[in-house]
C-alpha cells in the first residue's frame, strides 16, 4: 500500500476509486461530468479515471439522476460494483425512487437472491452561499430507510478508507462528502476503514460530542477552546451514520455522562433525535443531564452570508452549549 | 413489417405453449382469489400473453428481464419456475423470495428474471443498467425492459431511452400498450397516436406492432434482439394489446366501454393462435388438449404444494435487509 501522504479529500477519494478500479475490473463509475472530457467531475474527484479505465467503465452521463442510479443498480444486478455520482445531495431527491424503493429494498424483497453493491457519491454543505437547493444534509431520510448504509467522512484518511470499504461492501452505500471540507489537506494512510465503526477523534472526560462530516472539524475546534476553559470534551466521529456505532457512542456517553450531538442537517427529526433517544433508553440514570442537540435551523439553507452562518451550528455554538451543560 | 422474420412452425407452437401456460396460470390465480383462498394485490395479465411468449422464444436464460407488477406473463414466458412463483404468491417461505416480495417483486435470477417493480416506470432505468452489464460482459446478452403505456409518461422513460441510445446499450424496451393506465385511457393521457413515435426523439428505432399477433410480435422482437446482440443498440417496441381483468382483480372496469371490452375478448389472442395452429396443421386438437391438460396439472400441483408449504419465520424480518443479519 502507498505510504502516508498529506493530501486533501478530493485527492483521497480520487485515489480510493482509482485503487479500487485497478484492483477489481468489476468496479464501474458513472455520473454527470465524471469523464476527463468534462474535466473529471465538478471538483475533480474523477480526474484521470476515464482516461485510465476507458469510457465503458467510466460513463460520463447526461443529467439524468434516475437513470444514473437505475443504471448503477442494473449493472450491480449484473455482477458489477458501480459508483454512481449524484452531483449534489439535493439532487438525490430526483432519484429517490431508485434509491429507496429499489437499491435499498431489492435484497429483502427478493429474499436475498439479488443485492445492490453500489456506492452513491454526493456532495453537500452550507458555506458557499449556494442557497436552499444546493446545500442540504439529508442523511436522516436515508438512515430511515432499511437496506442502505450512510457514510460521511470528516477527513482525507477516513474518506479514502471509507470509500474503499463502501465499494467492497455488498450493500448500497450513500457516501456524503462535505464541500467546504474538500480542500483541507491531512494525512492519508491509504488503509480501509470498516463501515459501522465510529472513531474517538479526541479523548475527554467531561462531555461527549457526537458529530459527523464537517461538524467533527467544528467539534474538535470547540474541544480545543473548551480545554482552555478547563472542560475536557471527547469527540466521537460517527463516520458511518447508518448503521451507527452504538457501542462506541454509548461507551463514551457512559464515561462522560454528558452528550451533545451536532449535525448540520435541520435539528428537527434529524439523526440526533434517534441517537439521543437510544442513549437515553440505554443510559437512563447514568447521565448527568439530558442529551442535547445542535442542528441546522428549521428553514431552507439561506443565501445571505450572516443568515447562512446562523443557520449552521458553529464551533462557538458548540462551546456555549457545552459550557451550559457542564456548569 | 412485411420484411420481419416469421416464426417457423416449431417456433409458433413454442409461442402457443408459453401463451397457453400463462393463460391457464393466470386463470388459476384468479380462481383461487374468487374462491377466497388467496388475498393478494394481483394484476392479471390475461389478454397480454402473446407478447412475452413471442419475445422469449428469441431469448436465452442468461438474457435479462425486468418487469412490473403486471408481469407474471413476462416471467412465465422467460422460464420462471411455477412452483416457487406460486409459493411466493401465497407468501410461503418456499417462495422464490421467501414470501418477502410477493407478486409485485417476483425475482428469479437463474431464469434471468432480475427485477419486478411495483412502481410505474421503474423497470426501465434498471434494465438500462443491466444492458450496460451485458455490454461490458461482451457475451452478446440483452436486457428486456417491460412496461405499460402509462409508464411512457414517466420521466424515467425519457432518461432511460436517452441513456440507452447514447451508449448503444443492448436493451429492448417493450411498451405493452393495453390502452389503460390504471383507469385512464391512453387517449386521455397521451397526445400522440403511438408511443413508438417517441423513439425518433432518442435516436433509436421504434415500431408499433399488434402484440396479440404472434407473427408481428415475434418478428419485431427478433429484429430488436438481433440488433442488440450485434451491438447495434436499443429498440423501442410498442406492442398493442388489451387487459381483460382491469387494473387489478376486483376492478369492476366501469371506465372501459362495454363494446371495447367485448371486442377485445372476442379477439382473445390465445384461442385465436390455438385455432391457427390447428388450421395450419402444426398440431392437432388432441395434441394441444393433451398439452393443456399437462399444463393444468403442473399449475394445480404448484398451487397445492404452495398452500401446503410453511409460512416464513418471523426472524425473516431481520434477514436480507443487509448482507449480514441485523440484531
Amino acid at each position: 500500500m502507498t505510504e502516508t501522504q498529506n493530501i486533501n479529500m478530493i485527492q483521497a477519494l480520487n485515489m480510493a476509486i482509482d485503487h479500487a478500479m485497478a484492483a477489481d475490473p468489476k468496479v464501474l463509475l458513472l455520473g454527470e461530468e465524471v469523464g476527463d472530457k468534462e474535466e473529471g467531475g465538478i471538483v475533480g474527484v474523477s480526474k484521470g479515471l476515464s482516461t485510465k479505465y476507458g469510457s465503458d467503465r467510466v460513463m460520463s452521463t447526461p443529467i439524468s439522476e434516475q437513470a444514473i442510479i437505475g443504471a448503477a443498480i442494473g449493472a450491480s444486478l449484473g455482477g458489477y460494483r458501480a459508483i454512481g455520482e449524484i452531483m449534489l445531495m439535493n439532487f438525490t431527491t430526483i432519484a429517490m425512487d431508485m434509491i429507496t424503493n429499489h437499491a435499498a429494498k431489492l435484497r429483502f424483497m427478493s429474499g436475498g437472491q439479488t443485492n445492490v453493491p453500489i456506492v452513491i457519491r454526493t456532495m453537500t454543505g452550507s458555506g458557499f452561499s449556494s442557497g436552499g437547493q444546493h446545500s442540504d444534509y439529508l442523511e436522516a431520510w436515508f438512515a430511515h430507510t432499511p437496506g442502505i448504509k450512510v457514510v460521511a467522512p470528516s477527513n482525507p484518511d477516513d474518506a479514502y478508507g471509507l470509500m474503499r470499504a463502501a465499494i467492497e461492501d455488498d450493500d448500497p452505500v450513500l457516501f456524503i462528502e462535505n464541500i467546504p471540507g474538500y480542500f483541507a489537506p491531512g494525512p492519508c494512510s491509504f488503509q480501509p476503514v470498516p463501515l459501522g465503526k465510529a472513531k474517538v477523534a479526541r479523548e475527554g472526560s467531561d462531555v461527549t460530542i457526537v458529530a459527523h462530516s464537517l461538524m467533527v472539524t467544528y467539534a474538535l475546534g470547540a474541544a480545543a477552546e473548551l480545554e482552555a476553559a478547563g472542560i475536557s470534551a471527547e469527540v466521537v466521529d460517527l463516520r458511518t451514520i447508518a448503521p451507527w456505532d452504538q457501542e462506541t457512542v454509548l461507551a463514551s456517553a457512559e464515561k462522560t455522562g454528558r452528550v451533545l450531538i451536532v449535525h448540520e442537517a435541520v435539528k428537527e427529526f434529524g439523526i440526533g433525535a434517534e441517537i439521543g433517544s437510544v442513549i437515553s433508553e440505554q443510559l437512563w440514570g447514568k447521565l448527568k443531564g439530558p442529551v442535547k442537540r445542535l442542528g441546522g435551523a428549521f428553514c431552507a439553507v439561506p443565501y445571505s452570508k450572516p443568515l447562512e452562518i446562523a443557520f449552521c451550528p458553529q464551533a462557538a455554538d458548540i462551546v456555549a452549549t457545552v459550557k451550559a451543560m457542564v456548569s | 413489417m412485411s420484411n420481419y422474420p416469421k416464426p417457423d412452425a416449431a417456433t409458433l407452437l413454442e409461442i402457443y405453449k408459453k401463451a397457453a401456460l400463462i393463460k391457464r396460470n393466470d386463470e388459476h390465480v384468479v380462481k383461487q382469489m374468487m374462491a377466497g383462498r388467496l388475498v393478494s394485490p394481483f394484476y392479471s395479465s390475461r389478454g397480454q400473453e402473446i407478447i412475452p411468449s413471442a419475445i422469449s422464444v428469441s431469448l436465452r436464460d442468461e438474457d435479462y428481464l425486468s418487469t412490473i407488477y403486471r408481469g407474471t406473463h413476462d416471467m412465465v414466458a422467460k422460464g420462471f419456475p411455477l412452483g416457487i412463483m406460486w409459493a411466493e404468491l401465497l407468501g410461503r417461505v418456499t417462495g422464490s423470495c421467501k414470501g418477502k416480495g410477493g407478486p409485485m417483486h417476483l425475482t428469479h435470477p437463474a431464469s434471468g428474471c432480475m427485477v419486478t417493480t411495483g412502481v410505474v416506470g421503474s423497470s426501465m432505468p434498471i434494465a438500462t443498467g443491466l444492458g450496460w452489464a451485458a455490454k461490458l460482459d461482451g457475451k452478446g446478452c440483452v436486457s428486456v425492459a417491460n412496461f405499460g403505456d402509462g409508464a411512457s409518461n414517466i420521466g424515467a422513460f425519457h432518461e432511460s431511452l436517452n441513456m440507452a441510445a447514447l451508449f448503444q446499450l443492448p436493451v429492448i424496451f417493450v411498451c405493452q400498450n393495453n390502452r389503460y393506465a390504471e383507469h385512464t385511457s391512453f387517449a386521455n393521457s397521451t397526445r400522440v397516436e403511438n408511443i413508438s413515435m417517441r423513439a425518433a426523439g432518442y435516436g433509436m428505432p421504434g415500431v408499433t406492432v399488434n402484440g396479440n399477433d404472434a407473427d408481428e410480435m415475434f418478428g419485431a422482437a427478433k429484429v430488436a434482439i438481433d440488433r442488440a446482440r450485434a451491438g447495434e443498440g436499443p429498440t423501442l417496441i410498442e406492442a398493442m394489446t388489451f387487459r381483460f381483468n382491469g387494473h387489478l382483480i376486483g376492478d369492476a372496469g366501469g371506465y372501459i366501454p362495454k363494446d371495447e371490452m367485448a371486442a377485445a375478448k372476442a379477439a382473445d389472442p390465445v384461442p385465436a393462435l390455438r385455432a391457427r395452429i390447428i388450421a395450419d396443421g402444426i398440431a392437432s386438437e388432441e395434441q394441444l388438449t393433451a398439452l393443456e391438460s399437462d399444463f393444468q396439472a403442473q399449475i394445480e400441483a404448484a398451487c397445492e404444494a404452495a398452500f401446503a408449504a410453511d409460512m416464513p419465520d418471523i426472524a425473516e424480518l431481520k434477514r436480507d435487509v443487509f448482507a449480514h443479519d441485523i440484531a
